[in-house]
């Protein structure tokens, strides 16, 4: 069984500042992580890896310091890592990305066949969640999104059980492998690295792929130029007026707060349950 | 490519188990305005297996034509199914924009589409509009970070298609005498071809918090300062009767878990009353919020953005008001013997 599993290196949201004056992110200010989903997807595959045995390869796409999400994804216990790092991926949509995932799997599947893929839900520095599905498509393998349980994965009839998360509830899916699958994070807690894992994370260095180094790759597919979609302008969010300010101790302000809510019978009432 | 020989605005129609999701017929009723700005048709085109009765509903809410293809093989979701159909009727009828909810299986469909039709696609859009000179779709969403909003556009590829935020846009009130066309299409799928099978569907009836539904909420942010203070939203939730809701960071701190995040990355919500409390108000947990009927805000920033969405604001430390506020609450039921309720 091999298992490549896509990660990515994003800013900690919860830390980074925003620029008052430009209301942009100020992007010097957040340290860099692995994107929180990802971690769980790593996890995922060391859980399948256990049951399974095999190699669990990680590839990541991004600058050379991009390196730290694949040893942070050693530590989780993955085997293998590749980079793929060049100023032509710079500027890349979700469509450009998935083009250039799917190049480095190519070359990383002529080595070891892959099979299973798996990617975090979505980044939380885009929010987008369609590299994934797009990576699916690129290699003709089906994708199944949302997956909250890897059920059971059976490597004599190449198929797996899946829980998919919907609106509400879940759905049970068969499909065969290859295939891909992205997380949610409710799908395992991450244990602890063990101490090997560390010492080898430490040490570990991953190869770094630049494009001359994949195969079949068209140029006008890559970063800026292989991306359709474009940020035309940023602007604040239109602001409302805003309501009224309750004024006075806080005391005060709470009175009028519930004078306010009595008022609005039409809203919430208080009702005698004699 | 030639972007004039597409023409028309499209919006998925997701059916599951017959029935129409709401944010599809929201959908409709954004799309409309995108059509007339345009001069173009309205067009909703729904999978599924026997559906073709839903043809009706979707030309109340504003097409002007249904494209359906129904097919046993397609009575559940499936990627590779479904996008087959979306390929089949996106290569033959070329509409310029294509519009999906951001509900699972619309990003799901929609990411898949946008890689075989090598086009653009936006994630989880709260704005639509277009340039009309230029015929492009302008849709918008909350940056990643910063309290601001960019626009996507997809100047050079066809169709331009977005994903969008469930309960954002408004339906338009049903017109059961409005007529349109019905178009079938036919296509060849073979259950053996298949990849993946959906054995069970588990529909969650246990669901302990449904935001989506709440009439009333209580939602904390960060400036609620730990876990332990946080349980002071918990009991002015469970002192009226409401249900709890929490900010992106409260959510990642793991004060509450994922299902009751309240934002773009969580639920979007309409309730009645909404409390935002200790929240700053970043446009990524606005754009969840900000259709609530009644909002109070309680912060101690005066100039949070919070208190530009909110019915009343109170500057104030949440510590000192929430428990008088809950007392006040205790009182009035002690008082009137009685439960609270929510017209």
């Amino acid at each position: 069984m091999h298992i490549v599993v896509c990660v990515k290196q994003v800013p900690d949201t919860k830390i980074i500042k925003i620029n008052p004056k430009t209301n942009t992110l100020d992007r010097r200010s957040a340290p860099a992580i692995l994107n929180p989903y990802d971690a769980h997807a790593v996890q995922e595959a060391v859980k399948i890896k256990e049951k399974t045995g095999g190699t669990i390869s990680v590839l990541s796409m991004g600058p050379p310091q991009a390196t730290a999400v694949i040893k942070k994804s050693i530590e989780i216990g993955a085997d293998r890592g590749y980079l793929i790092s060049d100023r032509a991926f710079a500027g890349a949509d979700t469509l450009a990305t998935s083009y250039a995932l799917s190049k480095a799997l190519e070359r990383i599947s002529k080595d070891l066949p892959v099979d299973m893929v798996i990617c975090g839900k979505h980044a939380i520095d885009g929010d987008t969640g369609q590299v994934g599905p797009g990576i699916a498509r690129r290699m003709d393998i089906p994708p199944v999104t949302n997956v909250i349980e890897v059920t059971e994965v059976n490597q004599k009839e190449k198929t797996v059980l899946i829980k998919r998360k919907l609106t509400s509830g879940y759905e049970l899916i068969q499909s065969e492998l290859p295939c891909l699958l992205t997380v949610e994070k409710e799908i395992n807690d991450i244990d602890y690295s063990p101490m090997p894992n560390m010492i080898k994370a430490a040490r570990y260095e991953p190869t770094i792929w630049a494009v001359s180094d994949l195969e079949n790759v068209e140029r006008t597919q890559l970063g800026l130029k292989g991306s359709p979609t474009i940020v035309g302008k940023m602007f604040s969010p239109p602001r409302p007026e805003g309501g009224k300010r309750l004024e006075g101790s806080a005391d005060e302000q709470v009175s009028q707060l519930m004078e306010v809510l009595m008022e609005k019978k039409d809203l919430l009432t208080i009702q005698s349950s004699k | 490519m030639n972007l004039d020989d597409y023409r028309g605005v499209w919006i998925f129609i997701e059916q599951n188990d017959g029935k129409i999701e709401g944010v599809s017929l929201e959908l409709l009723g954004a799309g409309r305005k995108l059509a007339d700005k345009l001069q173009v048709p309205l067009s909703g085109f729904l999978l599924g297996s026997e559906i073709k009765q839903l043809a009706n509903q979707v030309i109340s809410y504003g097409a002007d034509q249904v494209y359906i293809i129904d097919h046993p093989v397609l009575k559940n979701y499936r990627t590779e199914s479904y996008m087959k159909g979306v390929m089949l009727l996106a290569e033959k009828y070329k509409p310029e924009i294509i519009l999906y909810g951001a509900t699972p299986n619309g990003k799901d469909l929609a990411s898949a589409v946008a890689t075989d039709l090598n086009t653009g696609l936006t994630a989880d859009t709260t704005m639509l509009d277009v340039d009309v000179e230029n015929r492009l779709l302008e849709a918008s969403r909350p940056a990643f970070g910063g309290n601001i909003m960019a626009t996507i556009l997809c100047k050079k590829h066809r169709p331009q298609m977005a994903t969008v935020r469930p309960k954002v846009m408004k339906a338009l009130e049903p017109d059961n005498v409005r007529l349109g066309n019905v178009i079938e299409e036919k296509i060849s799928l073979q259950e053996e071809d298949m990849r993946t099978k959906v054995l069970q569907i588990v529909n969650d009836v246990t669901k302990k918090v449904n935001l989506a539904d709440a009439h009333v909420i209580v939602c904390g942010g960060k400036g609620m300062g730990d876990f332990q203070n946080f349980q002071l939203i918990h009991e002015l939730a469970e002192t009226i009767g409401a249900s709890v809701g929490g900010t992106r960071d409260v959510v990642e701190a793991g004060w509450l878990p994922h299902e009751q995040q309240v934002g773009q990355t969580g639920e979007t919500v309409t309730p009645k009353i909404y409390f935002a409390i200790g929240i700053s108000g970043a446009i990524q947990h606005v754009v969840g919020m900000k259709n609530s009927e009644f909002i109070i805000a309680i912060n101690k920033d005066p100039n949070a953005p919070i208190f530009d969405v909110a019915t009343y604001g109170i500057v104030g430390d949440a510590m000192e008001i929430l428990p008088k506020l809950i007392e006040q609450f205790k009182q009035l039921r002690t008082e009137k013997g009685g439960e609270i309720s929510y017209a």
